[in-house]
């Protein structure tokens, strides 16, 4: 029985090493990071940097990890925290109370004159179906319907909705005050509720 | 009444700030004549749903 377990021990240590040494698989895993750091950062260099120092961060400790995605998990937790320290250093300041006061012309004309809905754009009935959150096809219609929110939007609800910050961590380190920031959220919620409803809730799926 | 532009807004704040209890009742009443509205807020709360889910699949296997 002991020779048994130090060898199920031993092919563990050996499937970490070969992590390390599965270059295909660490590429694969970096492009996963980019895209996850360009959504955030909305910039690809600044994505590179941080995906680079977070997989080297977490590769010097890979031989704890006997599973890949063990590692997974380690390495984007990681990475949320590269980001949230690099849009803490704001050095990306965007006119925030500019964007708020120009009013948004797709949001407006969902509603009448007295802010009632139009007649076809009122929120129709969504179906769900079992199974859904297994279904690849939706997630991909739903990558689409992120990746078309205007960049200016993406990034606040990416903070908010992703990386699950509060409020005020995201107002302290950005030009904006609350109301904006509520103005901001609530731009990108409607976009992304039309554009799900548009592209796979509304009948023949057209993603 | 609200109008609906004014409730959608209260909705999507009422998942980042804890609303007042005059907008609360003023929502209140909103939804009770409006089946666009109710939707609405029914869809927002899926598609933050959606939104944690979705970081799930994509950082962790």
């Amino acid at each position: 029985m002991p020779q048994k377990q130090s060898r199920e021990l031993n092919t563990g240590y050996e499937v970490s090493i070969d992590l390390l040494r599965d270059a295909a698989y660490i590429s694969e895993l970096r492009e996963q990071m980019i895209k996850f750091a360009i959504l955030q950062l909305q910039d690809e260099s600044t994505a590179e940097d941080v995906v680079q120092e977070a997989l080297v961060g977490a590769l010097k400790n890979a031989k704890s990890f006997q599973r890949k995605s063990a590692l997974k998990t380690w390495v984007f937790a990681i990475l949320k925290n590269k980001i949230i320290d690099s849009l803490r250093k704001g050095q990306k300041t965007v006119a925030v109370s500019q964007i708020c006061e120009e009013q948004e012309q797709e949001i407006e004309a969902l509603f009448d004159n007295k802010g009632h809905w139009h007649q076809d754009e009122k929120p129709k009935h969504w179906e769900q179906p079992e199974g859904q959150l297994e279904d690849e096809h939706f997630w991909r219609a739903f990558d689409i319907c992120l990746n078309a929110l205007p960049a200016k939007y993406a990034r606040f609800f990416m903070m908010r909705e992703f990386l699950e910050l509060e409020t005020h961590e995201i107002c302290e380190n950005e030009t904006l005050n609350a109301n904006n920031l509520h103005v901001i959220l609530y731009r990108a919620r409607v976009r992304l509720r039309e554009c799900l409803e548009n592209g796979w809730f509304a009948e023949g799926k057209a993603i | 009444m609200m109008s609906c532009r004014t409730a959608t807004q209260l909705m999507s704040e009422s998942l980042d700030r804890p609303l007042t209890r005059k907008e609360k009742l003023n929502l209140v009443f909103h939804k009770l004549m409006c089946t666009g509205c109710r939707r609405f807020e029914h869809q927002l709360n899926r598609i933050r749903m959606y939104a944690h889910t979705f970081t799930k699949k994509n950082t962790s296997e």
